[in-house]
């Protein structure tokens, strides 16, 4: 397809053009509904490009693949559901130890286990923030349209290599599946990040050496820059280490180079806000009916405002702070049993009520609940 | 040969190994007295340095396990990965970036257990990788478990009654699967394990070294077989390359092991060259 066109199409797909306009040319990945649209773009696609598609055995060898092409010099993509998405948990906590740039896509689907695997869900958010053992700091965004798909991929990719780590595009299947018009920019229109290299003589670099803003340049393999990756916790060098203040350093690394750049990342869409008593709070594919909603209950007089959390982790406790400041209640709608409400609940004053909406049968909510939990607050 | 040649020779060897190991890290290693990784790990360098490969195009990729620490001695490029996965990350780094020299290090329980599907299906494949696959029956690291390759009977911490399940064959299973290079050889056996690994590394196409190893702290423990000395002097008597009598009919052919190449296929096609002839192709049909 000819970029700089207005075309209707579905949000897997948007996604795939997203990435490879972001500069993705390698993709490994294992089929599973409702994701699996990428990865058959992505084969078609990518060939044509002299990029690399691979249909790997499984889950954890995608993402093996992509952390392995990822540390080569490639930007790399795999996406997957939540079966897969569980699969996968022990290697992505691999890339946040070894800072390797990359994107996993999660397509939302019922769960736990097999779950629904045809309807929408949210209930991996969570997941994303806390799947993997350890410490670590996670970054994961949820677009709710299908252009918003296409940049916020693109988003994902300058985020992860501007920070050295994987970033999760948190979509649901309502969205991978849905077909909207989209404006597709052409190339230089959007601006694309690459990681930085290391301008040093290969004897003085320093894989994991002190930086002013805690990222370290990347070089690409075979340039003389013998650095080694390790899943052990290690010292700047990169070689295993357990000295306790080594430890430490690493750790906070992985957490600072993150928390002390929110501002950078996080995204939060407000519309409604200036004097919202009621404040509808989502994300992804529910963010559609809660601004659908705000817009009706406005009409009708009840001051209700929206926000959407475009950044889900970290998560934007700043601007939700400033934003729900003179809130009296906050409704947090999620297609599961209750997962970023608790996020909320922690940053709010205590003038303001938290209240939840939640849907986990695998369908999508309707104005109706929401107008009914709204009249349920205000009573 | 004079000894005076001979200690000129073992110098000039010694030497080429020390050019090949990394200066930061702090030696001895981690490995028991005696262990065969070592006597591998000069095997490879060896290999290398013979061929001439510059140093920066080799990439040693890892899993967990005591073998799959030697990437962390040598001064290359290396990718120390998660138990089981180093194919799967060495087949994005390949066929990523089909100019670099990928090479494997892994041992039974990384590679034939956990890692198991990884292997067949890069033999399948057909990927231009080398593996190097230490064998020692045993899980070391964790402290004598029993693994796929531990022999019927033999004993080891979580078989405390000898062991009830049967051996994989590794050299079997990558024929199976498809691997279009195989040998085994073993830590005994320096000499044919400098040629393997080179002849492996010129291949193209997936190629695996089977090397018979020791764990004598915890296999020739738990099974009184004996100290280092003790397991080479078997490897030395066990080893032939001849092949195996498949009717079994012999009973000392049962434990014999077969060293040398067991498979060579030149004439498969491998997976970056079929790739790359399709994104040819694909270009072409664009540009005409």
């Amino acid at each position: 397809m000819p970029p700089g066109k207005r075309q209707l199409v579905m949000g897997n797909m948007a996604c795939m053009r997203g990435a490879i306009y972001a500069g993705m040319r390698f993709y490994a990945g294992y089929p599973i509904t409702p994701s699996t649209e990428i990865a058959e773009g992505c084969a078609r696609e990518l060939p044509k490009l002299g990029g690399r598609f691979i249909q790997m055995e499984d889950e954890i060898a995608s993402i093996s693949a992509v952390i392995g092409a990822a540390v080569a010099g490639s930007k790399a993509m795999t996406a997957t559901s939540g079966p897969g998405y569980s699969l996968m948990q022990e290697n992505i906590g691999y890339a946040y130890m070894i800072e390797a740039p990359c994107v996993v896509v999660n397509v939302q689907r019922g769960g736990p286990s097999t779950g629904l695997p045809t309807k929408v869900s949210q209930s991996d958010t969570m997941q994303v923030r806390w799947g993997t053992h350890g410490d670590y700091t996670a970054i994961a965004v949820a677009p709710s349209t299908v252009e918003d798909t296409f940049t916020e991929t693109i988003r994902a990719f300058n985020l992860a290599e501007r920070f050295r780590t994987p970033v999760t595009i948190l979509l649901d299947e309502v969205i991978g599946h849905m077909q909207e018009m989209v404006s597709f920019p052409e190339p230089g229109e959007c601006e694309v990040v690459d990681r930085t290299r290391p301008t040093c003589v290969p004897s003085a670099y320093m894989a994991y050496g002190p930086t002013k803003n805690c990222v370290n340049p990347m070089p690409v393999y075979g340039q003389g820059y013998r650095w080694y990756a390790t899943g052990l916790t290690h010292d700047g060098y990169g070689f295993p280490t357990d000295k306790p203040d080594e430890v430490v350093g690493k750790l906070d690394k992985l957490r600072n180079k993150i928390e002390h750049y929110e501002s950078e990342i996080c995204k939060v869409r407000a519309e409604y806000m200036d004097d919202a008593e009621i404040v509808l709070v989502s994300y992804g594919s529910v963010s559609r009916t809660a601004l659908q909603v705000a817009k009706l209950a406005r009409g009708a007089g009840v001051k209700v405002g929206f926000i959407q959390l475009q950044t889900v982790w970290p998560f934007p406790l700043k601007q939700l702070r400033e934003l729900l400041g003179n809130a009296k209640h906050v409704i947090v709608a999620e297609l599961n049993m209750g997962q970023i409400v608790g996020e909320v609940e922690r940053i709010v004053q205590s003038g303001t009520r938290v209240h939840s909406l939640l849907r986990y049968d695998g369908d999508i909510f309707t104005p109706m609940q929401f107008l009914a939990k709204i009249e349920e607050v205000r009573k | 040969m004079s000894i005076a040649a001979k200690e000129a020779g073992a110098r000039q060897d010694s030497d080429v190994v020390l050019r090949y190991l990394r200066p930061h890290v702090k030696f001895p290693n981690m490995w028991c007295p005696g262990c065969g990784n070592g006597v591998v790990a000069t095997s490879l360098i060896r290999a290398i340095d013979k061929l001439g490969i510059p140093r920066d195009n080799v990439v040693l990729v890892s899993g967990i396990g005591c073998s799959s620490r030697m990437p962390v001695y040598l001064d290359f490029q290396a990718l120390h990965t998660t138990h089981g996965r180093a194919l799967a990350f060495a087949t994005g780094v390949k066929f990523s970036r089909p100019d670099l020299k990928v090479i494997v290090i892994t041992g039974d329980g990384d590679c034939l257990s956990i890692g198991g599907n990884h292997l067949i299906h890069a033999c399948r494949r057909n990927i231009d990788i080398t593996t190097i696959l230490i064998n020692n029956y045993i899980y070391g690291m964790t402290g004598g478990q029993t693994s796929p390759t531990t022999p019927a009977g033999a004993h080891a911490t979580t078989t405390p009654f000898g062991n009830t399940e049967k051996q994989f064959e590794a050299c079997d299973l990558a024929r199976g699967a498809g691997a279009s290079f195989i040998a085994r050889t073993t830590v005994y056996h320096t000499t044919q394990m400098d040629r393997l690994i080179m002849e492996a590394i010129q291949h193209r196409g997936f190629s695996l070294v089977e090397v018979i190893s020791n764990c004598h702290t915890y296999y020739g423990r738990l099974n009184r077989v004996g100290q280092a000395t003790q397991l080479l002097r078997m490897f030395q008597e066990k080893a032939s390359t001849q092949p195996k009598d498949p009717n079994m009919v012999d009973e000392d052919s049962k434990d014999m092991i077969q060293t040398g190449i067991i498979h060579r296929d030149t004439e498969k096609t491998e997976l970056c060259d079929e790739y790359q002839k399709l994104t040819d192709s694909l270009a072409k049909g664009k540009s005409s």
